[in-house]
């Protein structure tokens, strides 16, 4: 176990998990949400960049393979505990105050629409520091701005070893960009997820 | 006790505020996220340092409310968005619509007009085009104008022509408007019987009786009140039975007026008035 951690205050309650992920991020999701049973009690919120044409079967693919409860995020739905949501192909999600989903079609950001930074920026003024952020492998730069936000809220800030990602890009520039509480290999964030879940409250 | 806020949130609150009481525009029940980070973008593009400053000039120069107003509404939109949407309008619509002897149609948050001129097509090619009033109402006066000028740029067009084709169009594209440098002038009898008007869901009321309301991607920019004021708007508006077409990503499941509609085309998010 060389996972690196670079915590040095014992983890903090959360109630909600965001998730960023790009080229390379359907395999690194898997890796994360496989050891997660049917009762994971936090909500996961992911967006994850793909061409548009293939990514309204994301919730249906996930569904299959894990244990969790899975679905495409919707407009005004209220987030539920142990559930995994996926962003829609084609606009932003973000989360509002009363902690339900709202879509926005503005200009994509670093060429993405849905983007990282907002979804991570507005669960951020959401969860202020009752969140975990993930970034994961990516070939662009979404996402640390998002994660600059939620490290300035006080929630916790976790980025994927960009030795071990895919494409090292995203995850450096958020290293670039701010020092997270975590950095770690996969097998090491899915194993944080549990931690997480279990000093909730 | 209750959570302190945030000096930002705090300064945005009282920027809406202001502009509702000055400018009788109310983005107070607009959803939080977006509007945030849509004034966020203002105040780099107006040199602001913070949202009170920004909040100073829009109170005390309306051009500078005009600026700001571009900023908080969206102008994204495309000619026959979501082709299959298109398409199941004339399947399954259109004929229901040529039973009516005449016809109103109210596009409701038009932007820049390009979901009207591709209701104009559609209803030309289907023979409706000449016993139909549209409405097209929009708050934002500049979009207004250029959806009446019916003019786009050549390079979008490409990709409307696209859409329109998967649409069910059933003629070239081009015959509908003339290029001219970089743009394309829509044909101005498509605007004929398309009455232009300010009218916000926010604050005004119903204006007429409708046959079918087109209102796509614009209560996505809403939080639950303001979606519910305008669900009751269209059943308002809307005779027995008439349809209601939202964006591909809006739904009524989570509204007061879920039952008061039926799905027609749940996919395509066409429903029907109960």
């Amino acid at each position: 176990m060389n996972d690196i951690t670079v915590a040095s205050s014992p983890l903090r309650p959360v109630d909600a998990v965001v998730v960023g992920a790009s080229a390379g991020g359907v395999e690194a999701l898997l890796a994360i949400f496989e050891g997660l049973g049917p009762d994971f009690g936090l909500p996961i919120i992911v967006v994850l960049h793909l061409p548009d044409a293939h990514r309204s079967q994301l919730a249906e693919v996930f569904a299959r393979r894990l244990a969790l409860r899975v679905k495409e995020a919707t407009d005004k739905e209220p987030i539920s505990p142990g559930t995994l949501y996926f962003a829609a192909p084609g606009y932003h999600l973000s989360v509002e105050g009363d902690y339900s989903f709202s879509f926005s079609q503005e200009a994509r950001v670093h060429y993405s629409r849905p983007a990282i930074d907002y979804l991570f920026e507005s669960a951020a003024d959401a969860y202020q520091h009752r969140l975990a952020a993930i970034l994961l492998t990516g070939a662009n730069q979404d996402g640390a701005q998002g994660l600059y936000t939620v490290k300035q809220r006080g929630g916790v800030t976790i980025v994927q070893d960009p030795q071990e990602a895919l494409v090292a890009t995203m995850p450096q520039a958020a290293l670039d960009r701010i020092k997270p509480d975590y950095i770690l290999p996969l097998r090491g964030i899915g194993r944080l997820l549990c931690e997480l879940e279990r000093i909730e409250c | 006790m209750p959570q302190t806020q945030r000096n930002d949130d705090i300064e945005l609150r009282l920027l809406i505020e202001a502009i509702y009481l000055k400018y009788s525009y109310d983005f107070r029940d607009y959803s939080g996220a977006s509007i945030k980070r849509r004034v966020h973008h203002a105040l780099r593009q107006f040199e602001c340092k913070t949202i009170s400053a920004l909040q100073e000039r829009v109170l005390h120069d309306p051009t500078a409310f005009m600026q700001l107003l571009q900023f908080l509404t969206i102008p994204v939109s495309e000619m026959f968005r979501d082709p299959e949407h298109f398409l199941a309008i004339r399947q399954e619509v259109v004929p229901v619509l040529k039973t009516y002897p005449s016809l109103k149609i109210w596009i409701a948050g038009c932007s820049t007009g390009e979901e009207v001129y591709s209701m104009a097509i559609l209803l030309r090619e289907e023979g409706l085009l000449d016993r139909t009033i549209i409405y097209a109402t929009d708050i934002n006066p500049r979009s207004l104008e250029k959806a009446r000028q019916g003019i786009f740029s050549l390079e979008n067009v490409r990709a409307y022509t696209q859409n329109y084709q998967k649409s069910g169009g059933q003629r070239s594209f081009a015959e509908y408007y003339t290029a001219a440098y970089d743009y394309a002038i829509f044909d101005k009898t498509l605007r004929e019987n398309v009455t232009f008007a300010d009218h916000s869901l926010a604050t005004d009321s119903v204006f007429s009786e409708t046959h079918l309301i087109s209102c796509r991607n614009v209560l996505i920019y809403f939080n639950k009140n303001l979606q519910n004021r305008a669900f009751g708007l269209f059943h308002e508006s809307l005779c027995h039975r008439g349809f209601l077409m939202l964006g591909s990503k809006e739904t009524l499941d989570f509204s007061d007026y879920s039952k008061q509609f039926a799905p027609l085309l749940k996919q395509e998010r066409i429903y029907r008035k109960l």
